[in-house]
């Protein structure tokens, strides 16, 4: 196929099209070994979900057993817990944190003096370069029964017990979803900017003129305005609905708390990695991948179908 | 934004300033109160009477800290991975950019299919992590720099970039017989400041932020980045206990404890915010290059 572009398109044969622009091929060459080694090889590794994998026989030569481990992972008793948090977890960071840069972004955009705008959006996307490992020490240090200002709010103005948050299970999606918003509020709003300020100043006039009211114009000319960009970036985070990453659900979590902070990542680690079941670790993973392109696809085609806008 | 003087926009406009305010507050309030108590007097911090400014001001935490070496060491852990992995980032980064911004490059659709490919097919930690074992990368440096090298994303902006650049430029080195290297190196690079300096920054804050990749390839302590160190005190409990209790006095200690803890933490926010001011622009226009997709 390659050789018939070239001919459609270069009057020379593949042979003088590589000799021509070997230097470039040279170029690109380490960087297609990297994809190759570390984006390919672990593709093909996870074939070692369907097999028994033994390290000493490497992965061509364990033995496949098929379905085995993704069926013990079907049956084993935190399968629906499992799923079920890293479901809701991800659903409820999307019902209250999606519309929050969309807000921020609005009220951002209704300020007036430009340099209380750029104070107010450059402060709120610091928390977005702040680490995780930093943003969790501080809500455990926080949160702490001991130190923590909150606790100490609680004891000292309103005369409450102090809590174990991190202790009780019915408080860690709210712990959760909390720190997910501080972190990603402000940089999330930066695309909604953008979209709003190449708006035709003239429409927002044309509403003045018509009597309109400033939440009117929002609604019916700032927020269309900026569908697309919304409607994307929605089907972003419903494929990614399954995806709760590892890191904050692992900082976060302790063993009391594993029926509402246990996700399927934090599984895969502590079973395939940590405990060495590398195949029941990798047919949990690829279960978890699988289910998340079904999503990304499945959002994609119902936004094609009912808002004319997808990805692809 | 054109505004009229109507009872019900001065409502909106007073409850966008409180919202304002409420964002600011909520923003900077952590890391001042962190900062505060770190740098407090303990019998302040045991009586939690600290809000955002210390009170009785006392570097002790910080001393101990920084006697025991654990933290200057995942500090320099930390500032070593980040250059050496932006480095390898930035070189394999624009070595694939470049030639895939030229439409004579042979395989070029090949080449393009296969790397979009993987933004969607991941191999999982499993299998990735058995491939650093087998190449023998495990609890070295390479495992936090080579897993990661590329992203594909940041990949895309920076070709995009590339393709804006004018053909004359390079036609006329060509004339005079330069090869795509020194076109490269001495032409394309040059105008490509400022791409370069946006994505090595988008890369750089990735390794300085990453724990994960040094969770699970790496097993000497010695070789911990920040992150981990920051974990282990903060997070893990008993680290932070072990350097109170060179002090003494167990009551004593437990305040120290919590003080060595906002400390640390203290002290991996600080490179983060000083740099901000300077580079935080850099990552506006990051997005704006990104999100527009060439």
């Amino acid at each position: 196929m390659n050789i018939e572009i070239g001919k459609k398109r270069n009057p020379m044969s593949l042979k003088n099209r590589i000799i021509r622009n070997k230097f470039l091929l040279l170029m690109i060459l380490p960087g297609i070994l990297w994809y190759i080694i570390f984006r390919y090889i672990p593709i093909y590794g996870v074939t070692i979900a369907f097999k028994e994998f033994n390290i000493r026989l490497g992965i061509m030569a364990s033995p496949w057993i098929g379905l085995k481990y993704f069926i013990k992972f079907f049956e084993h008793p935190y399968f629906f817990r499992l799923v079920k948090n890293t479901f809701l977890l991800s659903l409820f960071s999307v019902a209250w944190g999606f519309p929050a840069p969309i807000v921020l972004a609005l009220f951002l955009n209704e300020l007036r003096s430009r340099f209380y705008k750029r104070i107010v959006q450059t402060v709120s996307y610091l928390p977005h370069f702040i680490s995780i490992v930093a943003i969790i020490g501080m809500t455990v240090m926080f949160l702490s029964p001991v130190s923590g200002f909150i606790n100490s709010i609680l004891v000292k103005l309103f005369n409450i017990e102090p809590i174990y948050f991190l202790m009780k299970e019915e408080w860690f999606r709210t712990i959760y979803i909390s720190t997910g918003i501080w972190q990603s509020t402000g940089w999330g709003a930066i695309i909604y900017l953008a979209a709003l300020s190449s708006i035709d100043q003239s429409m927002y006039e044309a509403a003045t003129i018509d009597g309109a009211s400033r939440l009117q114009k929002m609604r019916f000319i700032s927020i269309p305005s900026i569908k697309s960009t919304i409607v994307i970036l929605f089907i972003l985070s419903i494929g990614r609905l399954l995806n709760v990453g590892f890191e904050k659900a692992f900082l976060l979590q302790n063993p009391v708390t594993y029926n509402t902070s246990d996700v399927i990542a934090t599984y895969v680690y502590r079973r395939g990695l940590q405990k060495a079941e590398f195949s029941y670790g990798a047919a949990v993973g690829l279960f978890n991948s699988c289910i998340n392109v079904i999503l990304l696809l499945s959002a994609n085609w119902l936004s094609r179908k009912f808002a004319k806008e997808s990805l692809f | 934004m054109v505004h009229d003087d109507s009872f019900g926009s001065t409502i909106l406009d007073i409850f966008i300033h409180i919202v304002m305010i409420f964002v600011l507050v909520v923003t900077l309030y952590p890391i001042l109160h962190v900062a505060s108590v770190s740098m407090s007097a303990p019998w302040a911090v045991s009586q939690n009477v600290v809000t955002f400014y210390p009170k009785g001001i006392n570097f002790e935490a910080y001393s101990i800290i920084l006697k025991a070496g654990k933290v200057t060491n995942g500090l320099k852990n930390s500032v070593i991975y980040t250059v050496i992995g932006t480095i390898i980032n930035m070189l394999l980064t624009i070595t694939v950019a470049y030639p895939l911004s030229k439409k004579r490059l042979p395989f070029r659709s090949g080449f393009l299919i296969m790397i979009m490919i993987t933004m969607f097919f991941y191999g999982g930690l499993i299998p990735t992590f058995l491939l650093v074992n087998d190449l023998g990368m495990y609890n070295t440096i390479w495992a936090m720099v080579i897993p990661g090298a590329v992203s594909t994303y940041n990949m895309i902006v920076m070709r995009s970039f590339f393709q804006n650049i004018p053909v004359e430029m390079e036609e006329s080195a060509y004339l005079d017989g330069a090869n795509d290297f020194t076109i490269l190196f001495y032409i394309v690079l040059p105008l490509s400041k400022a791409a370069i300096a946006t994505i090595s920054l988008f890369y750089a804050v990735t390794h300085w932020n990453n724990f994960f990749s040094a969770l699970i390839f790496l097993k000497s302590s010695d070789k911990y980045p920040l992150q981990l160190i920051l974990r282990e005190i903060v997070l893990a409990n008993s680290m932070a206990e072990e350097l109170a209790s060179t002090t003494g006095i167990d009551e004593i200690a437990l305040i120290k404890t919590e003080s060595i803890k906002y400390a640390t933490l203290f002290i991996s926010l600080l490179p983060m915010l000083i740099l901000y001011p300077f580079v935080q622009k850099h990552f506006v226009k990051g997005v704006m290059i990104g999100s527009l997709k060439g």
